[in-house]
C-alpha cells in the first residue's frame, strides 16, 4: 500500500566544468602573486638545480628570483638595449642571454659582468641555449641565421641560414649535444646538426612559428604558431602527429610538466591550456588578466609563472598538501551499545519480523501531509529554506497550486509576510527554473492583496521592486530575440545553397505523388 | 481436434471486480477462507490467504448483480444478476445447483436467515424500483420457475446501497421497519434541500440503529424510530465528499464508511471523536463489507481492487484485475520483457497487466507526486509511453494542464538488480505543447549508440534525444536534433525496421528523414485529411510505409520508388503492425460497427476480412507475441501464429481475437482448477495431511517395492495379490472425501501421459472411469480373475466414496 509521497524537490545538473583529477590537480595553487617587470616578459627559466630560483627576461634585464622572493636576488642589466631568452646552463651555474643588438652575453650566476660576449649576428637574438653537451651555445637572430658557437674559446663554429625569415624559437635536444631546433616566421621548424653543413630536417608547420619544444625522449616535437599547437613525429621523419587549435589567439609559448604527462600552452588569448600528452584533449584551462608571452613551469610542478605582455609577472605556489589526520574522526558510540543485538544469529525456528524502515518527513511534508497548506508554506518560507534551498520552497508553492490551496495559503498575511513573500519572488522570479511556478504566486498575491495596496509603504515599495525585476527581465529576453534574429539571419546566408537543394527535392517529391495519386 | 471454424471475439479478462459486495465465505472447516466477488458476468473466488483466483462461477448470460451466502448453508451461495435469474452455487466445487428464474432485471439480491425459502430482490418497475420477495420452490431439478413474486416495498432505490435489513427480520418489524427508513429519506430530504440526499444506508446487528450515508459527507445515526415521532439521531462527520458504503462490525461496537477519498474510517461506539483511519486505499471505495466473524473487512474500489484488510486496520492483501483508469492516453503498450501489457493504472502509475494469469504484475509510479482525491482538482497523469525493442529503457511523458502546460519527459532504465525500472533522467518541458507520439529507435544488433528517441508534439516540431555518455557510466539523455515541417504540427513518428529512416507525419504530409544525417529524403501527401497513424512494414515489405488518414483512406507508399503502391477507401481507426511478421492490422469503424482488416503491404487484397466483430468502436490494439507459436489450422489465419491480437474498446473492455472454440477453452481452465483444488489450507488441515501422508505413504511403499522389484526374486503373484489389495483397502478408508478425488486427479493426469491417443476434449469425462482405469494399470501382472475381484472391490468403494 502506498504511504505519503514526499514532495519531489527538482534537481538541477549543475553546469559548468566538471570535476577530474586534473582540475582538482591543476586548483591546487595558491592566490597568485603579481610582481611588475619594465616591459613584456619574453623568457622565463627556471634553474634546473634546487632551489630552482629563476631568471626573467624583460626590457633590458634578466631579474633572477628566488622562489619565494618577491622581489629580485639579483639583476643582470649590461644590456644596451632590451634582453632576450636568458637560459640556464643544466648545471644552473651559467646563464645565457640574447640581445636586440646582435650580441650574445655569456654569465656566471655568481658574477655580475659577463664572462664571454659573443658577436656575429647582425641583427637581434631572440633565441639562445645550451646544446646539451653543456659546452656550445645555439643562437637564432633576426638576420635569419642561427649559429653554434663555442663556449672557451667565444668563437663561431657553424651557422646555418637556411631560414627565410626571423628565426624567433628554438631548442636543444637533451639526449644528442649536437642536435638542435630552431623555429621561424617563415613558418618552418629546422632540425640542425651542429656536425653537418646543412639541417637534417625541416617541418612546415603553416604559421609563424612562435615556440618549439622538444619531448625528453627527443621522439616528439612540438611546435606552436598562430592559433595552432602541432605535435610531429620526429623519429618518423616528421609526421604530423596531431593538430591542436585550442587558443582563438596567437600560441606564443609551450612548456611541458615535470612528469612530461601534460603539455602547456600559453597564447596572447589570456588562456594556459593544459592537454594529456596522451589524449591530446585539453584537461584544464586557466585564466589571465592579459596576454601571455612566456610560461614556465618549476620542477615537481611547484610552482607556476606566467609573463605578460604588460609586464606583469604572475606567480603561483602550490598548496602544502593537507595533512588528513587533521580532521578528528566522530566519537563512535560504545562497543556494547554499538554490538547490542547486532551479532544474534537468528535461529531456524526464530520468526524473522521485519521492521519497516522509519521514513523521516520533512516538516513541510508533515504539514502537507495534514492538509495544512498555510502552515507549509510558513514552513518553507523559514530564512534557511528560503534563502539556500529556494528550489525546496518553489517545490512546495508549486504542490499547493497543484493541490488547488496555494492561493489559500497565501492570503491571509500580514504586512511582514508579505513582504517578505515578495522579496523572495522579486529575487527568484527572473531564475528560469522558477519562473513558471513563481509567476503563478506573484499573480495571485497581486490578486489578493490588490485592494489594500497603498496602506503599507513597505509592501508597496516590495511591489515596485517586483515591477522592476519584470520589467528589467523583459528588456532582456528582447534583446536576446534580437541577437537570436541576427544569428539567424548569419547562418541563413551560410546554409543558403542547402535550403534550395532541399527544396527541390521537397516539390519533386510531392509533385511525384500527387501525379500518382492522380494516375490511380 | 475440431477444425477452427471462425474467428472469434472473447473478452479477455479485465472485468470490473465492483459490481456487488464482495462476500468473505464462513464455515467451520474455512473460516474466511474464500472472497466471493462479481466479476462482470462471473462470480470469482479468490483465497483470502493468497489472494489467488481460486474458481471462476460461470453461468450467467449478464452482469451479476448481487452475490449472498445461502443463510442456512454455508456452503452454498445465491448470485443474480441482470438477465432475470437467480442462481444456486455450490462454491467450493464449483457447481450450479439450481437455477431460479424470475423474469425481470435484477438489480440487487438479499438473503436473510429469517426466510428460509424465499429471497429479496430489487426490481425495475415503469421509472422507479420495487423490492419484493421472490418464494424459491425446493422441488428438484436444475432449472426452476420462480414466478412467486410478493411486493414489500415500492419505490426504492436501485442502487444495492440504499436498501439494508436489521435484526428484527423474524418479525413483521423487518418490513416496517425498512418503510420507515424511507420515510425518512423523504423528510430529511425535503427538510435541508439537496445536498444530503441518502446515499447509503446500513442497521446495526443487534441494536435498534440505523446508520445513513448522505451527499455531502455526513453519516447520521437514528435511533428510537420505533416510537414514531420521537426519533432521534446523532451525526457522525468525516468525510467531505459523498459518503459511498457504510458497514457495522459484526458486534455493532464500530462503524466502517468510505468515500471518494479513498480512507477507510472505524467510528468506534458512534462517537464523532473516536476514529481510526486508514488512509491511501489508491482510489474511491464502491463497497465494504466484513467476513462473519470479523476478523478481515473488504473495500472494494472504483479502479477494479478489492482490498483485504485486518480488523486492527492493517492492509493485508490486495487483489488488482485490470484497472480501468478514466481516461487511456498511453494506448496499449506491451513490455518486451514481460510481455505484459502496459496502460495507464493508478492515477500517476503504469501497471503492468499480464494477460496469462489476468493479473496486475506491478504498477510503477511515475509521477511521484502525492494523489489528491478530490473532485475537480487537475493533477498530473502518464500521457504517453514507449519502450525500447530489449525492454531497457522507458521513456514516459505525464502531462498536467491548467492554465499552463506542465509536461515532462522521464526516461527509466530497467536495472537488472532491483528487477525495475530507475529514474534516468527527467526532462521538464520537453515540447512547449502536448506530446503526440514517440518512439524508440533500437536495434539488437548494434551498439547503444543507436539508442534514440523521438517525440512529436504540437507545437510543430519533432525533437530527438540520444544519451550523452560522458556523465554518468549509464549517461544522461539530451536533445540531439529539432526537426520541423512548413510550421505544421508532428502528430506521429515511426521508425523503420532497420532504423535507417524516421517517417514523422505533419498534419497532412508524411516527411521521411534520414536518421544518420537528419536529412529530409521524401515527403509522401494523400490529400484530402491529415494522417491519422503511420507505420512501416517488417520483414520483406519494409520498403512499404502505410498510412491512414481521417478522411478514409489508408495508403501504401513504396520507399524505393517514393511513389503510392496503392490505396484503399477504408476509415481506419488503428493501425497496429505485427512485430513478428508482416502483417499489419488495421480496424475500421463504419456505420456504428468496427471491422478487423488483417493484411501484408505488398499487396492491397487483405487477408483476412471480418466485418462487424465488435459493436464498440476499437481505440487501442496491440500484438502480444506468443510464447510458444500456435498451431492454426486455417490459411486465413495464419496472421495469429506468432502473436496474439488484443484491443481495447471504447468502454474499455479488453478483449481478444480467437480461433479455439469455446470448449477448449474451458477445459483448459478447468485443468487448472484441479491442480490448484489440492493445496493444503489450514494449519490444522496441514497437520492432518501430513498424518495422513505418513499413512498412505506405507502402501505406496508396498507398490514401489512390487513395481520396482525384479521379477523372478518375487514370491508368486497369487501370494502377493491379497496382501497388495488389502493394503489399498486399508488407506482408501482412512482418506477423506475431499482428498480422495484430488488423487485420483493426480494420478490420472499421471496416466494421462502415458496414453498418446487420449483427447483433451474427452477428458471431463474421463475423470469419472479414472479411478478404475488407473487402478487397473497397477495391477495389469494379476490374472484376469483376480482383476475382476479387484474392481468389484473398487467399485464398490467408490460409490461409498461418492456419497459424501
Amino acid at each position: 500500500m502506498a504511504s505519503y509521497k514526499p514532495v519531489a524537490i527538482p534537481v538541477v545538473p549543475k553546469l559548468g566544468e566538471k570535476i577530474t583529477q586534473d582540475t582538482l590537480y591543476w586548483r591546487g595553487y595558491k592566490t597568485p602573486v603579481q610582481i611588475k617587470e619594465f616591459g613584456a616578459i619574453n623568457k622565463i627559466d627556471f634553474s634546473p638545480v634546487p632551489p630552482y630560483n629563476y631568471a626573467v627576461t624583460a626590457s633590458s634585464r634578466v631579474h633572477i628570483y628566488g622562489r619565494y622572493s618577491q622581489e629580485p636576488i639579483k639583476t643582470f642589466s649590461r644590456f644596451k638595449d632590451a634582453a632576450y631568452c636568458a637560459t640556464y646552463r643544466d648545471d644552473g651555474k651559467l646563464l645565457v642571454a640574447g640581445s636586440e643588438e646582435g650580441s650574445i652575453r655569456l654569465f656566471d650566476i655568481s658574477g655580475r659582468a659577463p664572462l664571454r660576449q659573443f658577436d656575429g649576428h647582425t641583427k637581434a637574438v631572440h633565441v639562445v641555449g645550451f646544446l646539451s653537451d653543456k659546452y656550445r651555445i645555439f643562437s637564432g637572430g633576426d638576420d635569419y641565421s642561427s649559429s653554434v658557437w663555442d663556449i672557451p674559446s667565444a668563437t663561431e663554429t657553424v651557422s646555418y641560414s637556411e631560414h627565410s625569415d626571423y628565426v624567433r624559437c628554438g631548442c636543444a635536444s637533451k639526449l644528442n649535444g649536437d642536435v638542435f631546433i630552431t623555429g621561424s616566421y617563415d613558418h618552418t621548424v629546422k632540425v640542425f646538426d651542429a656536425r653537418t653543413k646543412s639541417s637534417v630536417m625541416t617541418i612546415e608547420h603553416g604559421h609563424p612559428v612562435e615556440s618549439v619544444l622538444l619531448f625528453p625522449s627527443g621522439g616528439l616535437l612540438v611546435s606552436a604558431g598562430g592559433r595552432y599547437v602541432k605535435v610531429w613525429d620526429v623519429l618518423k621523419g616528421g609526421q604530423l602527429l596531431v593538430s591542436l587549435k585550442n587558443h582563438h589567439k596567437t600560441v606564443t609559448c609551450l612548456c611541458l610538466n615535470s612528469s612530461g604527462q601534460r603539455l602547456l600552452s600559453g597564447s596572447l588569448d589570456r588562456h594556459v591550456k593544459i592537454y594529456s600528452t596522451t589524449s591530446y584533449k585539453v584537461v584544464h584551462s586557466f585564466n589571465y588578466a592579459t596576454s601571455i608571452l612566456s610560461l614556465a613551469l618549476s620542477p615537481e610542478d611547484e610552482t607556476i609563472i606566467v609573463g605578460m605582455t604588460n609586464g606583469v609577472l604572475n606567480v603561483k605556489h602550490r598548496k602544502p598538501e593537507e595533512s588528513k589526520e587533521k580532521s578528528q574522526k566522530k566519537r563512535q558510540p560504545a562497543y556494547r551499545t554499538y554490538v547490542k543485538g547486532r551479532n544474534y544469529m537468528p535461529k531456524q525456528e526464530d520468526f524473522y519480523v521485519s521492521k519497516p524502515g522509519r521514513c523521516i518527513l520533512r516538516k513541510y511534508d508533515k504539514l502537507l501531509k495534514s492538509f495544512q497548506s498555510s502552515k507549509a508554506l510558513d514552513a518553507v518560507l523559514e530564512p534557511h529554506i528560503r534563502l539556500y534551498t529556494p528550489e525546496v520552497t518553489v517545490a512546495v508553492m508549486q504542490e499547493l497550486n497543484r493541490r488547488g490551496t496555494l492561493r489559500s495559503a497565501l492570503a491571509g498575511r500580514d504586512e511582514k509576510q508579505i513582504s517578505l513573500l515578495l522579496t523572495f519572488v522579486t529575487r527568484r522570479v527572473i531564475e528560469p527554473r522558477f519562473t513558471p511556478v513563481l509567476i503563478t504566486v506573484a499573480d495571485m498575491i497581486t490578486d489578493i492583496y490588490q485592494p489594500v495596496v497603498g496602506q503599507s509603504a513597505l509592501v508597496d515599495k516590495q511591489f515596485l521592486r517586483l515591477q522592476e525585476a519584470i520589467g528589467r527581465e523583459i528588456d532582456y529576453q528582447e534583446e536576446l530575440l534580437e541577437v537570436l534574429g541576427m544569428m539567424d539571419a548569419l547562418f541563413a546566408t551560410l546554409t543558403e545553397k542547402r535550403a534550395t537543394y532541399l527544396e527541390e527535392n521537397k516539390s519533386n517529391g510531392l509533385t511525384k505523388t500527387l501525379d500518382q495519386d492522380i494516375s490511380i | 481436434m475440431v477444425a477452427p471454424a471462425a474467428l472469434r471475439v472473447v473478452r479477455c479478462g479485465g472485468g470490473a471486480l465492483h459490481g456487488a459486495r464482495a462476500v468473505f465465505s464462513v464455515g467451520a472447516r474455512q473460516a474466511g477462507r474464500f472472497l466471493l466477488c462479481a466479476s462482470g458476468d462471473f462470480v470469482k473466488m479468490y483465497s483470502v490467504a493468497t489472494e489467488e483466483l481460486v474458481r471462476l462461477l460461470r453461468g450467467h448470460g449478464d452482469l451479476v448483480t448481487g452475490v449472498q451466502l445461502a443463510p442456512h448453508n454455508h456452503l452454498q451461495l445465491y448470485s443474480s444478476s441482470l438477465d432475470g435469474t437467480i442462481k444456486l452455487w455450490d462454491f467450493t466445487d464449483g457447481i450450479l445447483i439450481k437455477t431460479f428464474t424470475v423474469g425481470h432485471q435484477l438489480l440487487a439480491l438479499y438473503a436473510l436467515p429469517a426466510s428460509e425459502d424465499s429471497v429479496f430482490v430489487i426490481i425495475p418497475k415503469r421509472d422507479t424500483y420495487q423490492l419484493v420477495s421472490v418464494k424459491l420452490t425446493k422441488a428438484a431439478g436444475q432449472d426452476m420457475e420462480a414466478k412467486e413474486l410478493s411486493v414489500v416495498l415500492e419505490g426504492v432505490d436501485a442502487s444495492p446501497k440504499c436498501t439494508a435489513f436489521g435484526r428484527e427480520v423474524y418479525s413483521p418489524l423487518g418490513d416496517w421497519l425498512l418503510s420507515l427508513l424511507f420515510k425518512f429519506s423523504l423528510r430529511a430530504t425535503n427538510k435541508k434541500g439537496g445536498n444530503n440526499v441518502f446515499t447509503c444506508v446500513a442497521c446495526h446487528p443487534h441494536e435498534d440503529c440505523i446508520a445513513t450515508g448522505h451527499a455531502d459527507g455526513k453519516i447520521r445515526l437514528w435511533r428510537n424510530f420505533n416510537h414514531k415521532k420521537e426519533y432521534t439521531f446523532s451525526t457522525l462527520h468525516w468525510h467531505h465528499d459523498k459518503v459511498l458504503d457504510l458497514a457495522f462490525s459484526v458486534e455493532g461496537t464500530s462503524l466502517l464508511s468510505g468515500g471518494v477519498e479513498s480512507v477507510l474510517v472505524q467510528w468506534h461506539s458512534g462517537s464523532d471523536c473516536k476514529k481510526d483511519f486508514l488512509p491511501r486505499l489508491g482510489s474511491a471505495i464502491e463497497y465494504v463489507s466484513i467476513s462473519s466473524d470479523g476478523t478481515f473487512y473488504c473495500t472494494s474500489h472504483t479502479d477494479n481492487r478489492i482490498t483485504i484488510i485486518n480488523s486492527n486496520l492493517r492492509f493485508s492483501k490486495t487483489i488488482q484485475g485490470l484497472i480501468k483508469a478514466r481516461d487511456i492516453k498511453t494506448g496499449l503498450v506491451v513490455d518486451p520483457r514481460t510481455k505484459a501489457l502496459v496502460l495507464n493504472g493508478e492515477p500517476g502509475h503504469l501497471q503492468f497487466y499480464c494477460l496469462q494469469s489476468d493479473k496486475q504484475l506491478y504498477s510503477l509510479d511515475i509521477v511521484q507526486q502525492e494523489y489528491i482525491h478530490q473532485a475537480g482538482l487537475n493533477q498530473s497523469d502518464l500521457a504517453r509511453v514507449a519502450f525500447s525493442a530489449q525492454g531497457k529503457w522507458l521513456a514516459t511523458v505525464e502531462e498536467r494542464e491548467e492554465t499552463d502546460l506542465e509536461l515532462q519527459l522521464k526516461l527509466w532504465f530497467f536495472d537488472e538488480e532491483t528487477q525495475s525500472f530507475r529514474l534516468n533522467t527527467r526532462i521538464s518541458m520537453p515540447h512547449e505543447d502536448h506530446v503526440t507520439a514517440m518512439c524508440f529507435r533500437d536495434m539488437d544488433e548494434m551498439e547503444d549508440d543507436s539508442l534514440m528517441l523521438v517525440t512529436t508534439g504540437r507545437d510543430c516540431v519533432f525533437k530527438v534525444w540520444v544519451i550523452l555518455e560522458d556523465t554518468d557510466p549509464e549517461g544522461n539523455w539530451s536533445c540531439d536534433f529539432v526537426g520541423s515541417y512548413h510550421g505544421y504540427q508532428a502528430t506521429n513518428c515511426c521508425f523503420s525496421e532497420d532504423g535507417s529512416l524516421l517517417a514523422v507525419s505533419f498534419e497532412e504530409t508524411v516527411t521521411v528523414w534520414d536518421s544518420s544525417t537528419w536529412d529530409l529524403k521524401c515527403t509522401f501527401c494523400h490529400p484530402p485529411g491529415k494522417i491519422r497513424t503511420i507505420c512501416f512494414g517488417r520483414l520483406t515489405c519494409s520498403k512499404y510505409l502505410i498510412g491512414a488518414t481521417d478522411h478514409g483512406f489508408l495508403c501504401c507508399w513504396n520507399l524505393l520508388s517514393c511513389a503510392l503502391e496503392w490505396s484503399a477507401h477504408l476509415n481506419v481507426v488503428v493501425l497496429q503492425p505485427d512485430p513478428l511478421s508482416e502483417y499489419i492490422a488495421a480496424f475500421s469503424w463504419l456505420f456504428k460497427e468496427s471491422s478487423l482488416f488483417v493484411f501484408k503491404p505488398n499487396e492491397p487484397r487483405p487477408i483476412c476480412i471480418q466485418r462487424k466483430f465488435c459493436k464498440e468502436r476499437i481505440q487501442f490494439a496491440a500484438f502480444v507475441p506468443r510464447d510458444v507459436p500456435e498451431t492454426i489450422g486455417s490459411e486465413k489465419y495464419l496472421w495469429l501464429r506468432r502473436s496474439q491480437l488484443f484491443f481495447l474498446t471504447d468502454t474499455q473492455e479488453l478483449m481478444t481475437v480467437s480461433t479455439k472454440s469455446l470448449e477448449e477453452r474451458l477445459t483448459l481452465s478447468s485443468k487448472q482448477l484441479a491442480v490448484e483444488e489440492s493445496l493444503p489450507v489450514t494449519p490444522f488441515s496441514l497437520l492432518l495431511g501430513k498424518h495422513r501422508q505418513q499413512q498412505s505413504q506405507e502402501d505406496v511403499d508396498l507398490g514401489k517395492i512390487l513395481l520396482h522389484t525384479p521379477a523372478h526374486v518375487l514370491p508368486s503373484a497369487s501370494f502377493l495379490c491379497p496382501i497388495f489389495i488389502n493394503s489399498l483397502l486399508v488407506s482408501k478408508e482412512n482418506k477423506s472425501v475431499e482428498e480422495a478425488p484430488a488423487e485420483v486427479e493426480m494420478e490420472s493426469e499421471g496416466a494421462e501421459d502415458d496414453s498418446d491417443e487420449e483427447n483433451t476434449v474427452t477428458e471431463m469425462k474421463q475423470e469419472d472411469i479414472m479411478p478404475t482405469e488407473s487402478l487397473g494399470e497397477t495391477t495389469h501382472k494379476l490374472s484376469k480373475s483376480e482383476e475382476k475381484e479387484l474392481r468389484k472391490i473398487r467399485k464398490t468403494d467408490y460409490s461409498w466414496i461418492s456419497v459424501f
